[in-house]
């Protein structure tokens, strides 16, 4: 088990990550779920610009007043499966957080373009107190499922899947 | 006759949802606790990670989890009590209260299928009501979150089907259950009844906290939970010596014909708060 912490996350940084590592990550990412991506791909002209961002598969619940957050952890990534090869295409993404393990075709289409880290599964609250900031960008009238954007700071997550297509949940082609 | 006003009742569900929410049921942190001794490198880190979690949640600040769940209501309605107002009403405008004012997150769609419009309440909570003997309300509500109540089973099994085909399929939804729902898992076990019966059965299965107090169902329990802990699937579905903390068996009788056996899937977050009226 390695643990180390990735501030830096450029895809030249992220080429460094192996699956299994165990490690603290500190970046701005894009919180959305499923009825984000059937809208999101749905738009004539694509409403944000993810290139190079790394998207986390959840849905928060609402901030207390004075807080920078409400619990924030991983949604299951397999829903999102069918979503994956249009919207890596579209977005030019490079990471993606999310819970478990992804179809063949997710995986195939996630590798060399896309590290998939997961977040514990349940862990909201240790989640939601490593935010620095969140604010609603996109969607709003989805409520839990808007898309956010959100600064987080030494959040543990493990690499499920290096840009090589090692992966921890097994062989991905 | 005694009496009950809706208010009370209102109340006190929306204090339920907030005990359920952030506090983790003390019998869940003591399993914890000793699934950490037993584990060691990554699932132990992420077993103190999973206890330091509930820790911050105790503050009342961060829910447990992000999925506060369908709001699950037990009740059982003593027939010498009257409730003045709506009961149903009641305990609904307690789901609404406790979830708005405490910053719960409101997973409930109004349609299944066409609409799925976000309701904001979290209502309506999916309530089980029982008549019993005395003049009590008895309130036990569960968050149950969607990813572990979508790896749930229920299987009609052939009357003569033997202990160790239902071990099997049990064993068999916990492996399908695996990384998705959030394991180390407590697992409740519906046997008997009918198709509905069982699956009531086996969440009412998760709010206990004790092993079976029939023999047979006891050994049963410990037979399965050292079962699946054989699968290595571990917490977080990464490889570990603790799979589930606890396993519960409620059976009932059957016709025939049957042998019902549902199995409910419950994260390591079992959220549950109870009270008697």
């Amino acid at each position: 088990m390695k643990s180390y912490e990735i501030i830096d996350t450029s895809l030249k940084e992220l080429s460094k990550l192996k699956a299994g590592d165990f490690i603290t990550l500190t970046a701005t990412v894009y919180v959305l779920r499923d009825m984000a991506h059937k809208k999101l791909l749905k738009e004539k002209i694509f409403p944000l610009n993810l290139k190079d961002k790394i998207v986390y598969y959840a849905g928060p619940t609402p901030t207390r007043k004075g807080y920078k957050s409400g619990s924030l952890g991983p949604t299951t990534s397999v829903r999102m499966d069918k979503f994956c090869k249009e919207f890596i295409k579209k977005t030019s993404i490079i990471g993606i957080i999310g819970k478990g393990p992804r179809s063949k075709e997710a995986n195939t289409c996630m590798l060399g373009k896309v590290v998939y880290f997961v977040a514990l599964g349940g862990l909201g609250a240790l989640g939601g107190s490593c935010v620095k900031n969140s604010t609603i960008i996109l969607y709003p009238e989805l409520g839990p499922e808007a898309v956010y954007q959100v600064q987080i700071e030494n959040l543990p997550v493990i690499v499920a899947q290096d840009l090589k297509g090692n992966n921890i949940y097994g062989e991905c082609l | 006759m005694r009496v009950i006003k809706n208010s009370v009742i209102t109340n006190n569900v929306a204090k339920l949802c907030k005990q359920a929410a952030y506090i983790l049921p003390n019998e869940i942190t003591r399993a914890l606790k000793q699934s950490k001794q037993k584990e060691r490198g990554q699932a132990k880190k992420i077993l103190e990670l999973t206890l330091k979690n509930a820790e911050i949640a105790k503050k009342q600040v961060f829910p447990l989890c992000q999925d506060t769940g369908t709001a699950v209501l037990f009740i059982e309605i003593g027939q010498d009590l009257k409730i003045d107002g709506s009961l149903e009403n009641a305990l609904q405008a307690g789901i609404k209260k406790g979830f708005t004012e405490n910053y719960l997150r409101k997973s409930i769609v109004s349609d299944p299928l066409f609409i799925r419009k976000n309701t904001k309440t979290n209502t309506p909570a999916v309530i089980h009501y029982n008549i019993v003997k005395g003049n009590k309300l008895k309130i036990n509500l569960m968050l149950k979150g969607g990813g572990a109540e979508n790896k749930s089973q229920i299987k009609m099994f052939n009357p003569t089907a033997s202990k160790e085909e239902i071990i099997e399929f049990i064993l068999s939804t916990v492996k399908a259950a695996g990384p998705y729902a959030c394991p180390p898992f407590i697992i409740g076990i519906g046997l008997g009844s009918n198709f509905e019966g069982a699956a009531l059965l086996s969440k009412q299965a998760l709010l206990r906290n004790k092993s079976n107090k029939n023999p047979f169902y006891k050994k049963l329990e410990k037979e399965i939970l050292q079962k699946i802990n054989k699968t290595h699937i571990g917490a977080q579905g990464l490889g570990g010596k603790i799979t589930a903390l606890k396993v519960f068996i409620e059976y009932a009788p059957c016709h025939i014909a049957s042998l019902p056996c549902a199995v409910n899937i419950c994260c390591h977050s079992a959220r549950h708060a109870g009270v008697v009226l």
